[in-house]
């Protein structure tokens, strides 16, 4: 075998390993990004949906962050506009995290049988965070 | 002065536009005072984006509220130094930095480039000044940082909190330098292409600007890492975000390039790669700022959504078509003058080093991307987060590792048997034996093994280097062994310096493996009342909440936890955490509350506090306690890793003759021979 080849070769091996962890790495790690109207639908399709993980990407809605600092648990609920889900996460949330005005957040967790989404992150992005909110 | 600064950006516009249409029309090729004006637009136009830049930050600092950009970013209770990373705090006033210093790096270009390149030049210039008018015209259409209100108000918004550390203000320009001085060396590989010039003198022309590019963005990413450790709290320095990962990729093919780059100086092959990767480097660094601007893939870093992400996608897009349309039509020209003779060569380490680096920075660009493709073809969003990126990477970066430590040591063309026994017998040993330590010492995680037992033997590679070079020089000049040291490096600042960057990096490997032995616990405590937490090493911290302070600081009304921290018995002292709710000049609040992380950081681990708040206003506190092995050596080689690229750039002394460079390597080899 001329060394060009053995380099080729060697090649071959490397990019077809990164592509086989790349294409295991997304079939086992990869988790569904949904807005609430999304998961409802999926959910009512599929009932073992329930309990998959997913993301869920979806506003908060204002009013309904109820925090109980002793078990460090925070019940909100989101809403994308159409589907309104409640969700229940314990540990500490982010700064960006109010119910104060319209912010976006991203929840990682899954829908129980209860219909309450059962978060183990929670993200939040302000819409101030950057980019200042154009005033009135 | 908005007049003045919006009048400037107009100018600007109208300068680079001829410039560049005049430098690609060619028809200075015959006119030598056509060739000038090119030349001289470059200066004019950073000129003109001198005086835009100048009367952005007069309305900054004379608190010119009627500015929207000044009062979005800035308050009249804002410290100095931060009115003056309010410049590039936001989009618009980012952009503006990114055009200004771009201009500045292009008339930078033209006047230190050797005049055996001023063939080059003038298309040079061509490039620069396009990519200039095209961040001044997003400017003008899309996000004008010179926008005036219908009214003024009293105060301004204010710096969002989380930017006020001093992390923050150094993190963007360095990045944001970094990201611009790609352009330089991207402009310099068109021009070749443009003037059929494609032997390796462009590469030799830009080999100063690639590595200053190379260390602003190391410099940048390594501070983006300790601005988000010590300010966002959740305890880590990297998440893969989308905004993170855009920083990482151009830093890799730039990095696979300073390599490669090598190989066609040396033996001239690896020519259409090497303007291959520095095109796809360019690219990287557009794409991230799209990234980073239009809101397309969400993350918590970015900009909130604008219009401004469709320029940079359509401008991507047309840079991408033209120049590797460019590369096409150059393609037969840049025919390789050598070919690989064998598997056991540097060429052959350096080829599967710069496979594995164009491998890592495309699973992450998938991985980043993989949102909106798999939307785009199953028509169902998917997400990868970190476990994606580590099971890809890790083990690319340790086989990355190893090379790290093969590369520099085997020879060129074909290694024999005598020089691999003599270049790595020691090194190797030394990696088993660390191993061989870690598995008694009772580690069982493999990838941790990997990875220390690899770092030893890179850094066994290096002191075997610096050993040989300093006895070398001992033996034929009778230097002592600080003076050898110190005229090695002087004398082959690109070859130690890179042995230095090795190092960092081998540190930096050695670091990310104490994230897996990394402690968390969430308590709630009363005043006087305490948690036990076991270090990954042995031994217990007890941490005891002493109770929550309120005053009233500069900007800001803060609630302040301490906490008394002992190990095994042993008082370390007291730490604190502290929540700040920021407020502008009449006393209102600002921003949400933003959380001051307390962390005491060590050689083998630090201890990170979060004091999330208090129940219901007592001093009853909620706390996140964290401890963290090994950061400490992240950023430490990060420093190194800096210094090392500082190191290899540093100008004078070993000069640019390429002869005496081999030759210095050449004799340090021989004698080290004799000596084996």
């Amino acid at each position: 075998m001329k060394p060009g080849h053995k380099f080729l070769f060697g090649a071959v091996l490397i990019v077809g390993s990164v592509g086989l962890l790349m294409f295991q790495g997304v079939k086992e790690t990869g988790v569904y990004f949904l807005t609430p109207t999304e998961l409802a639908s999926k959910a009512s399709a599929d009932p073992t949906f329930h309990n998959v993980g997913v993301k869920m990407g979806a506003r908060v809605v204002p009013g309904s962050v109820r925090r109980d600092a002793a078990t460090q648990t925070v019940d909100f609920q989101v809403t994308d506009g159409a589907q309104i889900y409640p969700v229940t996460y314990r540990g500490l949330v982010p700064d960006t995290f109010t119910d104060a005005s319209d912010i976006e957040v991203v929840v990682e967790g899954r829908l129980g049988a209860d219909g309450v989404f059962h978060a183990t992150d929670v993200l939040a992005k302000c819409g101030s965070r950057y980019e200042a909110v154009p005033k009135a | 002065m908005t007049l003045l600064g919006q009048f400037s950006l107009w100018v600007a516009v109208l300068i680079g536009s001829f410039g560049a249409v005049l430098s690609f029309s060619g028809r200075w090729r015959d006119r030598p005072d056509l060739e000038r004006t090119v030349i001289r637009s470059v200066y004019a136009l950073a000129l003109a984006l001198l005086v835009a830049s100048l009367s952005l930050w007069k309305g900054l600092f004379a608190h010119d509220f009627n500015i929207e950009y000044v009062a979005s970013y800035t308050s009249r209770n804002l410290p100095t130094y931060y009115i003056v990373s309010a410049f590039w705090a936001g989009q618009k006033g980012s952009l503006l930095f990114w055009a200004v210093v771009l201009s500045c790096f292009a008339a930078m270009a033209q006047l230190l480039t050797s005049r055996r390149y001023a063939d080059l030049l003038p298309y040079v210039a061509g490039v620069t000044s396009t990519v200039v008018v095209f961040f001044v015209i997003v400017m003008l259409f899309a996000a004008n940082p010179f926008h005036r209100l219908a009214f003024i108000p009293e105060d301004g918004r204010g710096l969002n909190p989380q930017l006020q550390n001093i992390g923050m203000v150094m993190h963007p320009p360095m990045l944001y330098l970094g990201y611009i001085s790609i352009t330089i060396p991207f402009a310099f590989a068109v021009a070749a292409l443009l003037r059929r010039r494609l032997d390796s003198g462009w590469i030799v022309a830009i080999r100063k600007w690639t590595l200053i590019s190379w260390v602003f963005l190391s410099i940048g990413i390594v501070l983006g890492m300790w601005w988000a450790y010590v300010e966002l709290g959740w305890g880590g320095y990297w998440a893969w975000d989308p905004v993170e990962n855009a920083s990482l990729l151009p830093w890799l093919t730039m990095t696979a390039f300073l390599h490669s780059v090598m190989i066609q100086e040396k033996r001239g092959m690896l020519k259409r790669w090497n303007v291959a990767l520095i095109i796809a480097t360019f690219l990287l660094s557009i794409f991230g700022t799209f990234i980073t601007r239009s809101g397309v893939i969400a993350s918590v870093h970015s900009f909130t959504q604008s219009n401004v992400g469709y320029f940079f996608l359509a401008f991507l897009l047309v840079a991408a078509i033209l120049s590797f349309t460019l590369l096409y039509t150059r393609w037969e020209e840049l025919e390789p003058e050598a070919k690989l003779e064998s598997m056991l060569s540097r060429e052959a380490a350096f080829l599967f080093n710069n496979l594995a680096l164009v491998g890592i920075a495309f699973s992450v660009l998938w991985g980043t991307l993989f949102p909106i493709l798999s939307e785009a073809v199953r028509g169902t969003k998917i997400t990868v987060g970190p476990p994606f990126f580590n099971r890809v990477n890790v083990p690319l970066g340790l086989f990355l590792l190893a090379l790290t430590g093969i590369g520099p040591l085997i020879a060129w063309r074909k290694a024999s048997a005598r020089n691999l026994q003599r270049q790595f017998v020691l090194p190797v040993s030394f990696g088993l034996l660390v191993a061989a330590g870690l598995l008694v010492g009772g580690m069982r995680d493999a990838y941790v093994i990997l990875a220390i037992a690899l770092g030893a033997f890179v850094l066994g590679t290096v002191l075997q280097e610096f050993s040989r070079g300093i006895r070398a020089r001992r033996r034929m000049h009778g230097e002592s062994i600080p003076a050898a040291l110190f005229n090695l490096i002087a004398r082959n600042r690109r070859r130690y310096g890179g042995y230095v960057v090795h190092v960092g990096i081998l540190m930096m490997f050695v670091a990310f493996t104490g994230m897996a032995f990394r402690v968390d616990k969430e308590a709630t405590l009363k005043p006087g009342q305490s948690v036990e937490m076991k270090s990954p090493y042995g031994g217990t911290y007890k941490l005891t909440h002493l109770g929550v302070s309120q005053y009233n600081a500069l900007n800001r009304v803060v609630s302040a936890a301490t906490v008394q921290v002992d190990f095994n018995g042993r008082s370390l002292g007291v730490m604190k955490s502290e929540k700040r709710q920021h407020v502008d000049s009449f006393g209102r609040p600002t921003f949400e509350p933003s959380t001051e992380v307390g962390i005491s950081s060590g050689l083998r681990e630090d201890l990170y506090i979060v004091y999330a708040g208090s129940v219901d206003g007592t001093e009853e506190a909620v706390y996140r306690f964290t401890i963290n092995p090994l950061v400490w050596w992240v950023w430490y080689g990060g420093i190194v890793l800096v210094l090392g690229g500082i190191l290899t750039m540093w100008p004078g002394g070993g000069g640019n003759s390429d002869a005496r460079r081999t030759q210095a390597g050449y004799e340090a080899t021989l004698v080290g021979a004799e000596s084996a």
